[in-house]
């Protein structure tokens, strides 16, 4: 009788499953709707049951174990007590929010086609509501977009993206606005022409293209010398955000190919390393930035862009907040592109500063050399595509840093050819760039990680919490200022928002590479997070 | 279906991160070292016609593919299926890419059996590190360390021990909130614990916040051998070390 109660206030808080539940996900805190759980990209749940005072009475409640041995990066989804996300390769999986007991799998078979630089990974799912049933959205590794029924996992319809023989693939979370699904492959590696592209999410017919690399002809393709531009990748393998009111969608783009013989492609290679706004309907280019013209470092701007409206000198301002691989975080007008600012947040030593355009001034012998340049940041980057969150009450940007870390960047000759790695060089480092095993003892000289909060208004760091390895960890702040990560080390943290201070925190026994959601079932929150190869939710003793 | 499987194995490799890190060419070293170097020949060109440094493969194009060849060898060849897996077949992997400007130093290499006389005699070598049961913990246990390192590599380890001698086998000093101190080799560390092998022996995991202070010393405590061992002595040493291949396979 009780929890039947319990059910009727959590229908309550969600409402009607309609196509503007999307625009409206802070009205329905207990949902956690999209990659980020808002279009902002905030990644802040209004929840607040869990506070910093009560944050040390956290227990694990339930624990998901996948079938296979590869690491998560997926964010999952949660709606109305039902918790949808992705195990590798391309699984489906839903589950009880409550239990963690699953309802249905959908398994993907994988083409031995596809062709991967960075593991089976995928960073989740996206869903669109419709009075006549909902319906999920996964991008595959063998560069497909798969439409299921949310009820049952069936396949609704199916479309090949682009060809895996080439390097291309889909990784990142698919986001639905209106009546599409937008999103652009992966294959930065492979020498792809990157793109963005929406489909009809009742039919799964493409609706609109746009490439990330101009082709002959096109306005920017002066910016690759010779036929570069073919080969030109920025690809995208992170979900984007949306603005309602401007109808604009986000993206960063990847690093242009090859990725550290920058001297085949001279010129500043648009529009790798940058952020696109692209309009909805039509995905016409309406501005870029770009972080880094002519990169030589595999600096993508992979992070999820956040939209925030800010008080900045004087007056309310749509911007787009954005920390970036190249060591530089920005505050741009995203109604217009224009900078704002642009302050580095870890040591950095190949560019002077940033002119008032915010483009870089870089400084001389900074680019790959045949006996290998050393630059902070390394090559991971200042930052990386580790989700960051945005709180409207602390006014604070946070970030997972990979501090005092470097590379050698060395170059190499290199050709293109199709489906092939197209590196043009290679990059060392003490720290192992994606997963390292369980034994570490290396980062008092290789880099650390850091959480840390930036005060856009100065680009200053307001506090720091510092930890011994480095982190691959995304962020969630709540609406109580708790801040929410994990790291390399298996723990899962829980911040004061405010001060950085450490309330609380699990041992989960395994890399965490994904970010943290917090949802409500039966009015008690959750926080959930991706370790390793393992779904953890925690709540309230 | 083994296909498949396989294919599964080969897929997380690909990686951005191929040739990139030294622990992983240390580790791709051993593997080939271990599996390869019989056929293949320490510098990669002993198999007519196949020059494994060059970094070019004719069967393979890419690094999936030249992962299926050393999973599954090539029917009708000498080329053996090989049972790696998957974590050191990416390591190998990144090794063959970067194997042409890997520590090639040759050096040359004397009696073994003398060596182990004086690694274990003058040479005080036992007093630290262990080799097949006999020695002390404290150092790195070396009964596989010709599996492990070349010649080149155990001669500097010799000559030049601080810069061989890696951070992860530092010394701490720590001194617990009780007063209790403890000294050992740190074996890993984390942001809020620290697993040792204390001067006993011990195996111990610290905790940072029971601690009232935490250092790590600077240097190597491998003591420099260029005047402690004639130039016989060194070569006869370094013959014995690179015979210790390990027991288990």
């Amino acid at each position: 009788m009780k929890s039947l109660l319990f059910f009727t206030t959590a229908v309550a808080l969600t409402a009607q499953a309609t196509p503007d539940q999307l625009l409206h996900a802070d009205k329905t805190p207990a949902n956690w709707l999209t990659y980020s759980g808002n279009y902002n990209g905030q990644r802040h749940s209004p929840l607040t049951q869990i506070t910093p005072a009560n944050a040390k009475d956290l227990e694990m409640k339930w624990v998901f174990q996948a079938d296979t041995l590869q690491k998560m990066e997926a964010s999952p989804i949660v709606v109305d007590g039902v918790m949808y996300f992705t195990q590798a390769p391309n699984d489906v999986v839903a589950v009880d929010a409550k239990t963690g007991r699953m309802f249905w799998i959908y398994q993907h078979r994988v083409s031995p086609d596809a062709r991967l630089c960075c593991g089976q990974v995928n960073r989740g799912l996206a869903i669109h509501f419709d009075k006549a049933g909902d319906t999920l959205f996964l991008g595959t590794l063998d560069a497909r977009l798969i439409a299921l029924d949310a009820k049952n996992g069936k396949v609704l319809w199916d479309t090949q993206v682009a060809d895996p023989k080439l390097g291309y693939s889909i990784t990142e979370a698919p986001l639905v606005v209106k009546d599409k699904v937008i999103l652009g492959p992966a294959g930065g590696e492979y020498g792809i022409r990157g793109f963005f592209a929406a489909w009809d999410v009742k039919t799964g017919k493409e609706l609109w293209k746009v490439y990330t690399v101009p082709a002959a002809g096109e306005p920017g393709v002066e910016t690759w010398s010779g036929d570069s531009w073919k080969h030109g990748s920025a690809a995208s393998w992170n979900t984007g955000s949306y603005d309602p009111d401007v109808n604009l969608v986000y993206y960063g783009t990847g690093n242009p190919g090859p990725d550290w013989n920058p001297d085949v492609r001279l010129g500043d290679n648009l529009y790798s390393c940058s952020v696109l706004a692209l309009d909805a309907d039509t995905g016409k280019l309406k501005w870029h930035f770009q972080f880094t013209p002519h990169d030589a470092a595999d600096w993508d701007a992979a992070i999820v862009p956040i939209l925030a409206d800010i008080d900045w000198k004087g007056a309310r301002r749509k911007v787009l907040l954005s920390a970036n691989r190249n060591g530089f975080f920005y505050v741009l007008d995203r109604t217009t592109g224009k900078f704002l600012q642009g302050t580095p947040f870890v040591h950095q030593t190949w560019a002077a500063g940033l002119d008032e355009n915010g483009r870089p001034i870089r400084l001389p012998n900074t680019e790959p050399t045949v006996e290998g340049t050393k630059l902070y940041p390394g090559m991971q980057g200042g930052t990386n595509w580790y989700a960051p969150s945005f709180s409207p009450r602390t006014g604070l940007f946070y970030v997972s840093a990979w501090k005092d870390y470097y590379s050698f960047f060395s170059k190499l000759p290199v050709t293109f050819n199709e489906g092939q790695m197209y590196f043009g060089g290679a990059t060392k480092s003490a720290v192992q760039p994606i997963k390292r095993g369980p034994i570490n003892s290396w980062t008092d000289v290789a880099g650390h990680g850091e959480v840390i909060a930036l005060d856009p208004q100065t680009g200053k760091e307001k506090w720091a919490f510092k930890m011994h390895d480095v982190t691959d960890s995304g962020l969630m702040t709540t609406a109580s200022d708790l801040l929410f990560t994990g790291s390399r080390e298996g723990y899962f943290w829980a911040l004061d928002a405010r001060t950085g201070v450490p309330l609380w925190h699990a041992i989960t026994g395994g890399q965490i590479s994904a970010a943290p959601v917090s949802y409500m079932v039966d009015g008690k929150q959750y926080i959930a997070i991706s370790a390793n190869h393992s779904v953890f939710a925690f709540g309230l003793r | 279906m083994k296909l498949l499987a396989l294919l599964t194995l080969a897929l997380p490799l690909l990686a951005q991160q191929h040739g990139t890190d030294p622990v992983q060419l240390d580790t791709g070293a051993r593997i080939y070292s271990a599996n390869c170097s019989v056929c293949h020949g320490p510098d990669g060109d002993q198999v007519s016609g196949v020059e494994l440094k060059r970094g070019k493969f004719r069967r393979a194009s890419t690094d999936d593919e030249l992962a299926k060849i050393i999973q599954t060898g090539i029917p009708g060849t000498a080329m053996p299926p090989n049972a790696i897996g998957s974590g050191n077949l990416v390591a190998l992997v990144a090794y063959l890419h970067a194997m042409r400007d890997f520590k090639t130093k040759k050096v040359a290499l004397g009696n073994a059996a003398g060596g182990k006389v004086v690694f274990e005699g003058k040479g005080g070598c036992t007093a630290c590190h262990r080799v097949n049961g006999k020695g002390s913990h404290m150092a790195l246990d070396l009964s596989d360390v010709g599996a492990v390192r070349t010649p080149g590599y155990l001669e500097d380890a010799l000559l030049e021990p601080e810069t061989v001698n890696l951070p992860q086998h530092r010394y701490i000093h720590a001194t617990t909130l009780r007063g209790e101190k403890v000294s050992g080799r740190r074996m890993n560390e984390d942001t809020l614990t620290l697993q040792i092998i204390d001067s006993n022996e011990r195996l111990r995991s610290l905790t940072k916040a029971d601690l009232r202070s935490y250092e790590i010393e600077k240097e190597t405590r491998m003591p420099n051998y260029r005047d402690k061992l004639t130039a016989t002595e060194r070569a006869d040493v370094i013959a014995w070390l690179v015979s210790l291949k390990g027991s288990a396979k």
